[in-house]
């Protein structure tokens, strides 16, 4: 009892917003009167917030090395732009824009990573520049105009469902087969890490907890899917997002480079003195922020179906906050994929439930503001306390 | 006999774990240079930043009465109301304002919130004068040389009508030409009723200038010499210093080194990457072998650190030169990735700037420098083999903590030294540069952390040993290098070395040099 308690703890910033996350889906399904779980609106809100998540997942890289990212709603703007002039000015196959499109991203995060990290200018100069530069070049690339309608087949690709293969009639079975099977691989994987760690000797949950831990988790998740299985199914970009979100976790709990990453954000100095190379892992994350930066323009520009000179803006703030309110810390080294996950929801729950309740653009914003300062004064709040 | 200016009286100190101070008296005539020496640590910097109220009232035991009357300094402000100005070693200039500005920074010549720039100038023009400082006011002060900002440090000191001036090592990083000046200064103001309190390891200096000599030693003061009549010489000043008995405080190791050389430095010279011009590192030629300490001392500034780090991959200096030999082998170490992978480990000087992740825990803080070998499949860490190997060196090196995945900014020093020292030891190095290694940790930890060493060296590994601490050198060491000024001016044997031996070491070094 005492582990957990002392576990719970340390990590009570994560579960404290997963409680805030919860608290806001059932003040906003109370306050709307049920419209916010309906079927249609949790596919809303998914798409809604899909580019800012994905923006997040990078962005939190970028925050864990004690910097940000501003550019990546321009060069996401940029991105879409040049993909929609090469599908449909120039009559490309959807597929080489496609690709050659997420290399360009890629090709911008160098640019900016090279400045960052090589010549040690300041992140926030470097993408402040970024997000000047490629916003006017997106103006440059559209002619000041939208590019509309995308070809089909792009649009198919994107903001569309995974068609029911299972046949069902008012109910999308493939949905809840694909996430059910994503239950059952998660906790199988799981159970075996927890052999493991077994053999060799260290303390893991008992396992009525953790039974009970993955049913918990299988629940909401299958009464989730059960309510996408109710509309059309599992969005594209749901998979696309979960896809991301399992291969970053991954990345930044499990391998070296993630390893690297967050003691470049805990102290450099100690990093660089322990044979890591640190200009080339605060390289990376940059190049790794074009690259999601360019797939969340993708994203976007799907599911708008066009190309928009304004597209993306303020994006990056949104992502910003994202991470902050997951628990990252503005001074590097802390944070989670999880937690910018969880903060992204925040957000944009926030923003849908405010939408359907009536409140205007404008108090919107306040609360968003009003929340992240929240969440950050709870953050500094409990670390005091913990210190003492 | 003279007025007496200042008075402390039985001033005790603590810090958590360390008294820095017991019991120590001090007093200063009016119009006298009374110099303050002692080894690194003995207590010199706490007294005077006491003095000059860094260390507010209350948090120290003792009383301190100027002029007679009974002081009680909440901030450096309140000491400097009453004349008392100190200048630390690390100079508080801003690199970017005119030597006018930064004279009067604080001070400002203003009326009603509106800068005078006409009396800022002109009076700092006159202040210029009297410390023999022919600069415009105007200068900016990231244009002069180091000794030119000290007086121009001086020169602020003078501004707020100073009485008790004290000097922190303040020729250590001057040149001979320039602390002669600064010598000649002290002796002017002191002409014109200004007393000064000097802390300096330079003995040759203070033998010259100083009218009483005070010295400290582990946090007491154990002599006030008068040399008035200038009859003081240095030998007998490193005997107060020095003059303790060394008690058997650290552990016997019973293996000897072996005749296999596995670090061999030659001609290393490295320049400083701030000041180009300056040789940090002067042509310096070393060995050490398997299974030996090797200690290396030296005063602070002596060039230790900056040697054994551009050692480790660079991480340095500029324009270095020399040949490094690894087990006989030369060796290209451009970064500290190399280094690490050829062999080499260093252990910081300083934990806390860059040492230790003080954010992430103990586990993650063990297996930074090894990542790499703790991997299943390629990039990805196995976890299990990481915790494993972490509570493995926990329970061997003894780090006494709930778990190891304790943040590691939450534990004491020692605790955090031998975290450090963890990751090295599972990085397994063939050579181990340990800078300081029991800087700021007590007793019981240290004795722990010479066993850790005893066992290194036993296990056949080489280990220079780098540290302000000469007893510790001396009680742990084989053999000895002495630096000074970027040069290695003696190697002593386990039997030669002690601390007379290597203080003159280094004092003539410092007079051929003068």
């Amino acid at each position: 009892m005492e582990k957990m308690k002392e576990m719970f703890m340390a990590n009570i910033r994560q579960y404290a917003m997963m409680v805030a996350l919860i608290f806001i889906v059932i003040l906003f399904q109370y306050l709307t009167g049920g419209v916010l779980l309906r079927p249609l609106n949790i596919t809303n809100i998914i798409q809604q917030n899909s580019y800012i998540l994905i923006l997040a997942i990078g962005m939190l890289l970028c925050i864990l090395t004690g910097n940000i990212d501003l550019s990546v709603g321009s060069v996401a703007a940029f991105i879409g732009a040049v993909a929609a002039t090469m599908m449909v000015t120039w009559k490309w196959p959807v597929l080489p824009s496609v690709l050659i499109s997420l290399l360009l991203g890629v090709l911008i995060g160098c640019w900016q990573g090279y400045w960052i990290a090589y010549f040690r200018i300041p992140a926030f100069i470097v993408t402040l520049a970024g997000m000047l530069c490629f916003r006017g070049l997106t103006l440059v690339m559209l002619r000041g105009q939208t590019i509309a309608p995308m070809p089909q087949s792009f649009q198919k690709s994107i903001s569309t469902f995974i068609p029911d293969v299972l046949g069902g009639a008012d109910l999308n079975y493939t949905a809840l087969a694909v996430v059910a099977a994503a239950i059952l691989a998660f906790a199988f994987a799981d159970l075996r890490s927890r052999r493991k760690k077994l053999a060799c000797g260290f303390d893991v949950i008992s396992f009525p907890l953790w039974a009970l831990k993955i049913l918990t988790m299988g629940a909401v998740l299958m009464a989730f899917s059960w309510q996408l299985a109710r509309h059309r199914g599992l969005p594209v970009v749901l998979v696309l997002l979960g896809s991301l979100v399992l291969i970053y976790s991954f990345i930044t709990g499990k391998t070296v480079f993630g390893r690297h990453v967050y003691a470049f954000g805990g102290n450099e100095k100690a990093a660089k003195l322990s044979g890591i190379d640190t200009n080339r892992v605060f390289f990376l994350v940059y190049a790794n922020m074009g690259l999601l930066a360019a797939v969340a323009g993708l994203v976007f520009m799907g599911r708008l179906n066009a190309a928009s000179p304004m597209a993306g803006t303020n994006f990056e703030l949104d992502a910003i906050g994202a991470c902050y309110i997951g628990g990252a810390s503005a001074s590097g080294g802390i944070g989670t994929v999880a937690g910018a996950i969880i903060g992204g929801l925040i957000m944009g729950i926030l923003n849908n439930g405010m939408s359907i309740v009536g409140v205007s653009i404008d108090w919107q914003q306040v609360v968003k503001g009003l929340v992240l300062l929240g969440a950050v004064a709870f953050d500094v709040y409990t670390k005091r306390r913990t210190a003492r | 006999m003279a007025k007496e200016l200042l008075l402390m009286r039985n001033i005790t100190k603590t810090f958590p774990g360390v008294r820095a101070l017991k019991d120590v008296c001090l007093d200063v005539e009016e119009g006298e240079i009374h110099a303050i020496v002692g080894e690194n640590g003995a207590g010199k910097s706490t007294l005077m930043n006491i003095l000059s109220g860094v260390y507010p009232s209350g948090e120290y035991e003792g009383e301190i009465l100027f002029d007679g009357e009974p002081c009680v300094f909440r901030s450096i402000r309140d000491s400097e109301d009453k004349g008392i100005v100190i200048i630390h070693q690390e100079l508080a200039l801003v690199p970017y304002l005119s030597i006018a500005e930064n004279v009067f920074l604080g001070n400002e010549r203003a009326r009603r919130g509106v800068v005078d720039w006409d009396e800022t100038y002109t009076r700092t023009a006159g202040l210029l004068e009297k410390v023999h400082l022919n600069e415009k006011p105007s200068v900016l002060t990231k244009d002069l040389g180091v000794g030119k900002q000290q007086l121009v440090e001086i020169a602020k000191a003078l501004s707020k009508h100073v009485r008790l001036l004290i000097l922190d090592e303040p020729t250590a990083a001057l040149n001979d030409e320039d602390s002669g000046r600064l010598l000649t200064l002290l002796l002017d103001l002191k002409a014109e009723g200004i007393t000064s309190i000097i802390i300096s390891h330079k003995l040759n200096e203070v033998e010259k200038i100083a009218d009483r000599i005070t010295v400290l030693r582990d946090g007491a003061v154990i002599e006030t010499l008068d040399n008035g009549e200038r009859t003081i010489r240095e030998d007998r000043i490193i005997k107060g210093m020095v003059g303790r008995e060394i008690v058997d405080r650290f552990p016997k190791r019973d293996t000897r080194p072996s005749d296999e050389i596995a670090l061999a430095v030659e001609n290393w010279t490295v320049r400083d990457p701030l000041r180009p011009d300056c040789l940090k590192i002067k042509g310096v030629s070393f060995t050490v072998r398997r299974g030996e300490v090797v200690g290396l001392v030296g005063l602070m500034g002596a060039g230790r650190t900056e040697l054994a780090m551009s050692i480790f991959g660079r991480s340095y200096g500029m324009d270095i030169s020399g040949r490094i030999l690894l087990g006989g082998e030369p060796a290209e170490l451009p970064s500290p990735k190399e280094a690490i992978g050829r062999g080499l480990a260093y252990l910081t000087e300083d934990r806390k700037s860059s040492g230790l992740i003080l954010i992430d825990d103990i586990c993650r803080n063990i297996s930074l420098a090894s990542l790499s070998r703790l991997c299943g499949r390629k990039g990805v860490i196995d976890c299990n083999r990481e915790v494993t190997a972490a509570e493995g060196l926990r329970k061997r090196l003894g780090i006494k903590t709930p778990s190891i995945f304790q943040k590691t900014g939450n534990l004491s020093g020692g605790n955090q030294q031998k975290t450090v020292l963890a990751r090295w030891i599972l990085a397994d190095p063939d050579v181990l540069l340990l800078d300081e290694p029991t800087r700021g940790i007590d007793v019981g930890a240290k004795y722990e952390i010479y066993c850790i060493i005893n066992e290194l060296a036993a296990a056949g590994k080489a280990v220079v040993l780098i540290s302000s601490e000469m007893p510790e050198v001396l009680g742990m060491s084989d053999r000895i290098y002495v630096m000074n000024e970027g040069r290695i001016v003696g190697e002593l044997s386990r039997e030669e070395a002690s601390q007379e031996a290597i203080m003159k070491c280094i004092m003539q070094s410092n007079r051929e040099v003068a």
